[in-house]
């Protein structure tokens, strides 16, 4: 679309949501925090204030490794987000952390999408912005 | 069938028939002008109905209140249900049970959106940021509507070896029903689609990728549009101007993506099994499949997750062109033409019942002989992330 300008920076994650400002404030640090109950051992993400596993359980934050495995994968070809129409094609990506956790992000530095990328291992790369940093994934 | 109960039927539709109202209708208006058609189908009045279902799509403060005083009408029931593109199985779930509980004798559904002309980009738009905490986790990555389902159906291909071209083989069978139905040709004239005429496997995959592994022919139209349907108790149904659609069974579903968890398997997983045994049948048994085509991928993964054949199979299952009305060894599928090539203003679930209907009272322009039993499945929100499902079975008289 003509009329929408292209932007420079991608959408940035509302900070002072309460349920993840916590996951976001550790990004500061490079951390990928989740959550596991003390009780039942369930983890839990995307970060709430209750154990999905039980009534009574105490989550306690833990910080993944940063590793996984690629679950499944698209190719955006076609966007009319102003930032992301620029981007394009991407890959987006569910992310199985190897601590448990699902996560949906972007595969960064792919030279040939149409390779099958199910399966694959990845790693988190940080992209900085003022405040947070988000987490991105490379193949290993 | 020992167990099924015929207390409440489908007595009145009306599928509004413009796509592109050029922003001169609100959705109201479209609500309005088919509630009016849908009862005079049943030859009802206003008056008759005690009962409103409303998803709160034509806006106003408050979804119930707004429509009862708009429609001028006085409920005794007023259920304000919204889980997208599936509330109009949700409704049709409820109006059963209200009618079965003695709460009601007519309730009325309606749908009214002008997508099209609001020029929504539903389909590769961004999304907001939003407050929600799953939504404010993901926002950033960019993943539009089409790749929410491309995910899916690239890890259904890995899991099962399911090609594009078994995938192509459903946008190829509605655009063949499309061609039959006179709304629907007008429909991808006024939404201009290039070259409209019947597709073959091979031009669904030839024509351009949106998400890998999802071609444009794969992907539902947006358009304006709505519809209206009227259920009734069986007193009322059997002094109605038209044969009754029996609500047969019903389910109801959500799912939402848990660590570790399927992707390909979908919310129908729970409600087809609920709303079959309801009714007593079998999936085997079902002559129209009103599956949600959103995108190939949707009817495809809803089609195994009710049964018609075992999960992962679903891609062998519907090649060969089985879904066409006219070909026997499976259910015809969307014989309106669907969303992918008749009607989708966003939540298209209403013509699911609608066109369920016409099949069982013998109206469809892609109509299946003798069609006695027919499965509307609506699918709301996202099947790649998080979506609530409403199966609704229906049976002729
Ligand atoms: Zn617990």
């Amino acid at each position: 679309m003509a009329d929408i300008k292209p932007v420079a920076t991608r959408p940035l994650p509302d900070l002072t949501e309460e349920d993840t400002r916590s996951f976001w404030a550790a990004t500061n640090t490079q951390r990928f925090v989740y959550q596991q109950c003390g009780s039942c051992g369930m983890v839990v993400f995307y970060p709430r204030q209750h154990c999905t596993g039980c009534t009574t359980g105490r989550l306690e934050e833990r910080t993944s490794v940063g590793k996984g495995t690629i679950y499944t994968y698209s190719v955006v070809r076609q966007s009319y987000h102003p930032f992301f129409r620029t981007q394009v094609p991407y890959v987006v990506a569910w992310i199985d952390l190897d601590e448990g956790p699902r996560f949906l992000s972007n595969v960064i530095g792919v030279t040939s999408p149409d390779l099958s990328l199910i399966g694959k291992r990845v790693e988190i790369t940080w992209e900085g912005h003022e405040g947070v940093s988000i987490p991105l994934f490379k193949l290993i | 069938m020992g167990t099924q109960v015929r207390d409440a039927a489908i007595v009145g539709i009306h599928e509004f028939p413009s796509r592109d109202v050029k922003g001169r209708l609100s959705p109201l208006h479209i609500k309005a002008q088919s509630a009016a058609r849908a009862l005079d189908d049943a030859g009802l009045k206003w008056s008759d109905v005690d009962a409103i279902y409303d998803a709160g799509e034509g806006g106003g403060m408050l979804a119930g209140l707004t429509i009862a005083e708009y429609f001028g009408i006085r409920p005794n029931v007023i259920d304000t249900t919204a889980v997208g593109g599936s509330s109009y199985e949700f409704h049709a779930a409820h109006a059963k049970r209200d009618i079965a509980a003695g709460k009601a004798k007519v309730a009325l559904l309606t749908y009214g959106s002008r997508a099209h002309s609001a020029a929504q980009r539903i389909g590769v738009g961004g999304r907001a940021a939003g407050r929600h905490p799953a939504d404010n986790l993901d926002v950033f990555a960019g993943s539009t509507l089409v790749s929410n389902y491309a995910l899916v159906a690239h890890r259904h291909m890995h899991q099962y070896g399911t090609t594009s071209a078994q995938l192509a083989e459903i946008p190829v069978a509605t655009r063949y029903h499309a061609m039959r139905n006179p709304e629907a040709v007008q429909a991808m004239k006024d939404l201009e689609f290039l070259d409209i005429r019947e597709t073959t496997v091979e031009d669904v995959l030839k024509s351009r990728m949106i998400a890998d592994p999802l071609h444009l022919l794969e992907c539902c139209m947006i358009s304006d549009g709505g519809g209206a349907v009227v259920i009734a108790s069986a007193d009322v149904a059997r002094n109605c101007r038209k044969k009754p659609v029996w609500i047969l069974g019903s389910g109801e579903a959500t799912k939402y993506p848990e660590n570790g968890g399927d992707i390909t398997i979908s919310a129908a997983a729970q409600s087809g099994p609920s709303a079959f045994g309801e009714a007593g049948i079998q999936p085997s048994e079902i002559d129209i499949a009103m599956i949600y085509d959103s995108f190939s991928i949707t009817v495809l993964t809803i089609l195994e997750d009710l049964g018609f054949c075992p999960k992962g199979e679903g891609g062998r299952w519907v090649e060969g062109g089985i879904l066409r009305f006219d070909h026997k060894g499976g259910p015809a599928l969307n014989t309106d033409g669907g969303g992918l090539s008749s009607n989708h203003p966003g939540m298209r679930g209403i013509f699911l019942l609608i066109e369920a209907a016409r099949q069982l009272r013998g109206e469809s322009h892609s109509q299946v002989p003798g069609a006695q039993l027919a499965v509307a499945h609506g699918n709301g929100g996202m099947l790649g992330s998080r979506h609530a499902a409403g199966t609704i079975i229906l049976g002729r008289d």
